[in-house]
């Protein structure tokens, strides 16, 4: 039996490809990008959330932690993650929603009924199922198989990938994807290694070998500021793609700071934190710069 | 088309004018009933009451309006109804005074009350026989909170205009009304005295309304005299003439029509309080050809019918509801009173009703975002997105209108009871989500029905905890209870027992307004009361249904569910800690009760463990009251709605196995538990789709959205696929609250700066700032939805 690791199910999702989604989210991504906003999204394994303002120092997990991992602090309660093991125990008896796990197994049959649900909505709006994550591809014989499945039951599919795997992942499922929601966040791979843990090569060269095998694809772009708003990386961009075989459209994806308590909970520093949220007339230079060179962009509503 | 001035300083009036009880028609009934000497059927002397208060009410033609007339003395003057229901001083006092919904009352008006019209109606109103007729248990029942009893203080009504009135005058209802006096057999029917005084009743009552409209007439002509505008003199010697025409015959052209139906709608809401003030009903297809024909003939442009339609909805909003008390106002405590026009839909003949008119009716509730009239959008999969869209986008500004209704199901529903095709077609929704046959049939809303409270009297063995008081019947110690099945066999007998005595009461209050209070004018208008010889609330209509609705589903679904979870299914806890704890409220169990929120499958999730309860719920409800006959020759149908009884009736419920909290409100509509639906929308409308709307007469749903959700030309796209998802799989109604919590709690602080700020409660729509708390924060608690 099949089975995936996901960390979460989001229905009536608005702006992961046409019409109203359901959005699958896998769990573990290659890349380690410093503005992740799904930060539980990159480990493969399960990890522990603790939201420390929910946190009503009930004392309960405490008392219920079979590895003695927790103790109560001034304001919170406290986890020594190196002697958690992650079984859940103080999820189940936390109320107050303060402890939450990232990752849960989830078999292909279990997967597609959750998918099927919304038809009546894809039906009306033209959409379908996204699936995103972490990098889905990581699981990519899963990932084919739901793809497979959802293709044989005319629902519409949607791949939003990092473009980091081995081609041969993507030449497995490539026919059952309608439409690829590729990112693409630098040209200048040093940078790209420093920002996000490993090399573009791999990124790019897949992306070129799907525009010229015929794939419908968005280049979806984070614009993260101090990183890859500035003139020159936009331009080493646009002209990127305007050397690829087809032309495709550039969705620009807003920097927003809100993941910052996600790094918290997860116990993890937020490299980014104290950047500001550009303003809403940088976007149009960003257009500009990039319409410039002949690519169509779109921007977030 | 941005409003005229006329327009802004009608609407501003209306806004400004605060509401006030006038005595005025009391006081005119009780001089016409003081002066009753000889014998006469009670129709007739009914008809006769109704044209003297047309005779001498004060007729009110406001600076500046075209459509003219008033049901009080002046705009926002609400008349009282003392043969149903005589108000007391104290009642008096309170509306006076109370907080939320007042009315304010003069020295002058209390002292009328106190020397006149207490000392004459006092032990002889409908309110108080109503009560005498009744039995101890129903009384026990009612005054427990288990179900309330509309027509306490206010007449039955709930019934649409058609399109009779565009067609015929009220001179043709009297020349149809003598045929009919001329065929009665008295040789072989013994009811043939009946029809004769019931026809001649209506012929009065017709007689009245063009005599009314006459007056106005008159008094046009004398302000056109001393009037020195020259443009107002025309407009006053146009009314004059107008008033002239309708409704003794039937309208030539748009003004006409807007008149006409403005008197009809006076006529009825005088006669009697009725539930639901009426309704034009299909309104965009009532005006179609009149819209049509001013524009081919160029004596109507769109801007002056868009401003002839903004004067005519001044008109609603200057009539607020009765002043109601005690439960009545707290089972629907607003100023609203629920007429609801319909756009949309299909014509008779199945086709796309969508016409101009109706984009024409949507501007007008654009700009002009008052209260009253309320609006719906009767959407038929053979109306365009472009119409939807367009509803979506005032939607989209926080106004709670329109609301959306299936108006293919609704016609389903009505033929499943029984309806010609063509009738359902003409029909619609009315007041906030029931159905009927509009022109056609009588349906009556009768009262709410606490289901929650029953569960619990069930899980007390039939002992109400609140009073100690045993109400229902001993089905047995919840303890011993070894399966789900044999607590919903006890809750579905208990179900049982309290319907049984609701229907039982209302076959005695049916009778009683059949014997005391028919109502000449309204059945005028009714088919096929003139046929038939027959009173609107005697069987006189072609179609008679009685609803009740069911309140709570929402909470019934979440508190089985977790019974069946964690008592019958992981067995972690036992009935007997349960009702412990709910006996103590959850003191001392806030884990327990977190456990039971937190960790138990909810309804609204589309989650079959808990809709599958939802659904037994609702066959239990169904199988209690559906095709029970009534005394009018119709049955007995459900419908599920809670205006703002579900407030009420969460305050007289004690903590359910949901871990719901004591006294709190309830789920309102269909909707889930406040708060608990978590997995976005469309599993909240596939979780509600999961009933059978088709065996219904009305669902509720409401669902609130943060408004970056509908943002842009794509969020208002995903609002129409979500509406179409919905109603393809057969949803009744859905409606958006479309403002964020931050708003809210903003206008809870400074209710000043927020007067105006309208939001969706239950089927219709009201000023946030004269909502309950209760209700205020029942709202804010709703699950915001918010878009990835």
């Amino acid at each position: 039996m099949l089975t995936g690791t996901i960390f979460n199910i989001k229905r009536y999702a608005l702006h992961d490809g046409p019409g109203i989604r359901t959005t699958v989210f896998l769990k573990g991504c290659p890349l380690e990008c410093w503005w992740c906003h799904n930060p539980e999204s990159q480990a493969p394994e399960t990890e522990l959330l603790v939201r420390a303002n929910r946190c009503t120092r009930c004392g309960a997990c405490v008392e219920i932690c079979p590895q003695d991992a927790i103790y109560l602090e001034a304001t919170t309660s406290m986890t020594d993650r190196t002697r958690c093991e992650r079984c859940g125990r103080c999820v189940e008896i936390c109320f107050s929603g303060a402890r939450d796990l990232a990752g849960r197994e989830i078999s292909l049959v279990e997967l597609l009924r959750e998918i099927e649900r919304d038809t009546p909505f894809y039906d009306t709006s033209g959409g379908g199922v996204t699936f995103s994550g972490g990098e889905p591809l990581l699981q990519a014989e899963f990932l084919a198989a739901a793809l497979r499945a959802c293709r044989e039951w005319e629902i519409h599919t949607v791949v939003d990938t990092c473009g980091y795997a081995p081609w041969e992942a993507f030449e497995g499922l490539r026919r059952d994807v309608q439409l690829f929601l590729y990112d693409l966040k630098l040209l200048d791979d040093d940078r790209h290694v420093r920002y996000t843990g490993v090399s573009n090569a791999l990124i790019l060269r897949n992306l070129r070998i799907l525009s010229e095998r015929g794939a419908r694809i968005i280049v979806r772009v984070p614009l993260i500021p101090g990183v890859n708003d500035d003139v020159e990386s936009l331009q080493q961009l646009g002209a990127f793609m305007a050397s690829l075989p087809q032309r495709h459209p550039v969705e620009l994806l807003r920097y927003h700071d809100i993941a910052g308590a996600k790094y918290a909970a997860l116990g993890r520093e937020y490299l980014l934190a104290g950047v500001p949220v550009p303003a809403p007339e940088a976007l149009e230079a960003v257009c500009r710069t990039l319409e410039a060179c002949g690519i169509e962009v779109r921007l977030p509503q | 088309m941005p409003m005229t001035e006329r327009v802004r300083l009608l609407r501003q009036q209306s806004l400004d004018t605060r509401e006030t009880l006038s005595a005025e028609r009391a006081e005119l009934l009780t001089a016409f009933y003081r002066q009753q000497t000889g014998l006469r059927s009670t129709q007739v002397q009914r008809a006769e009451a109704f044209a003297y208060l047309l005779e001498h009410k004060t007729v009110c033609i406001n600076p500046g309006e075209l459509i003219v007339g008033e049901k009080g003395p002046a705009p926002k003057a609400a008349p009282t109804f003392p043969e149903l229901c005589c108000h007391s001083l104290e009642d008096l006092d309170i509306l006076n005074a109370r907080e939320k919904t007042a009315f304010e009352v003069s020295p002058e008006t209390r002292q009328v009350y106190a020397g006149d019209i207490i000392p004459y109606w006092r032990g002889k109103s409908m309110r108080e026989l109503l009560f005498q007729e009744m039995t101890p248990e129903w009384v026990a029942a009612y005054k427990a909170g288990i179900f309330t009893e509309f027509m306490e203080q206010r007449a039955p009504g709930h019934t649409v205009m058609d399109d009779k009135i565009y067609h015929e005058g009220l001179l043709d209802f009297q020349a149809r009304i003598d045929v009919q006096l001329a065929a009665l057999d008295y040789f072989n029917d013994s009811e043939a005295y009946a029809r004769q005084e019931q026809l001649k009743a209506m012929r009065i009552a017709a007689g009245a309304l063009i005599r009314f409209a006459e007056r106005h007439a008159v008094e046009a002509l004398r302000l056109a005299a001393v009037e020195a505008n020259p443009q107002r003199k025309a407009e006053l010697l146009h009314i004059a003439e107008v008033c002239t025409h309708v409704p003794a015959h039937a309208p030539r052209d748009f003004w006409e029509a807007l008149q006409m139906y403005w008197f009809v709608h006076l006529g009825v809401t005088m006669e009697l309080n009725t539930w639901d003030a009426f309704c034009p009903g299909r309104l965009d297809q009532h005006l179609q050809p009149f819209y049509e024909r001013g524009i081919a003939e160029a004596t109507l442009t769109r801007e002056g019918a868009e401003e002839l339609l903004q004067c005519f909805w001044v008109k609603f909003n200057n009539q607020p509801a009765p002043p109601k008390v005690g439960v009545t106002a707290a089972e629907s405590g607003t100023y609203t009173d629920f007429a609801q026009i319909n756009i949309g839909g299909v014509r008779p003949d199945g086709s796309d009703g969508v016409n101009e008119v109706s984009y024409l009716l949507l501007d007008v509730v654009e700009e002009m975002r008052l209260l009253q009239p309320s609006t719906s959008l009767q959407v038929s999969k053979k109306n365009p997105d472009r119409f939807i869209k367009r509803a979506a986008r005032i939607l989209r500004t926080g106004f709670g209108q329109p609301s959306l209704f299936n108006a293919d199901l609704i016609a389903q529903e009505l033929v499943r009871m029984g309806k010609s095709v063509t009738d359902a077609r003409c029909g619609g929704s009315s007041g906030c989500v029931e159905v009927g046959a509009f022109g056609k049939e009588n349906y009556n809303l009768t009262g709410y029905f606490n289901l929650p409270k029953v569960l619990e009297l069930t899980l007390n063995n039939g002992m109400d905890p609140r009073t100690g008081a045993q109400l229902g019947l001993a089905t047995g110690d919840p303890r011993s209870f070894q399966t789900m099945e044999a607590l919903l066999d006890a809750f579905a007998r208990q179900v049982r027992y309290f319907v049984d005595i609701k229907v039982r009461g209302n076959a005695v209050i049916e009778r009683l307004y059949a014997r005391y209070m028919p109502c000449p004018f309204l059945s005028l208008l009714i088919d096929d009361c003139i046929t038939t010889g027959k009173d609107y609330h005697d069987g006189g209509a072609r179609y008679n249904t009685t609803y009740i609705q069911g309140v709570g589903l929402g909470t019934m679904a979440d508190a089985l569910t977790a019974l069946q979870y964690h008592v019958f299914d992981k067995r972690t806890l036992s009935t007997g800690e349960l009702l412990a704890a709910l006996a103590q409220n959850f003191e001392g169990e806030e884990r327990l009760r977190q456990r039971l929120l937190q960790r138990t499958p909810k309804y609204g999730n589309d989650d079959d463990y808990a809709d599958g309860l939802m659904t037994r719920v609702f066959e239990i409800y169904y199988d209690a009251i559906e095709g029970r006959p009534n005394t009018k020759g119709g049955r007995y149908q459900i419908n599920l709605l809670p205006t703002t009884c579900h407030i009420y009736f969460g305050s007289v419920t004690g903590a359910t196995p949901d871990g719901r909290l004591a006294t709190t409100p309830l789920s309102e509509g269909i909707s889930p538990v406040q708060g608990m639906d978590r997995h976005g929308p469309t599993a909240a409308v596939r979780s509600a789709a999961k009933m059978d709307h088709v065996r219904t007469g009305g669902t509720l749903l409401n669902q609130k959205f943060t408004p970056q959700v509908l943002a842009g030309e794509e969020g208002l796209d995903r609002l129409v696929q979500l509406v179409r998802g919905y109603f393809n799989l057969d949803g009744h109604h859905i409606q958006f609250n479309v403002v964020d919590a931050a708003t809210l709690r903003a206008a809870q602080r400074n209710p000043e700066q927020y007067r105006n700020l309208i939001v969706r409660v239950a089927g219709y729509s009201d000023y946030f700032c004269d909502l309950s708390e209760a209700l205020q924060e029942e709202i804010i608690a709703r699950t915001a939805h918010e878009g990835l």
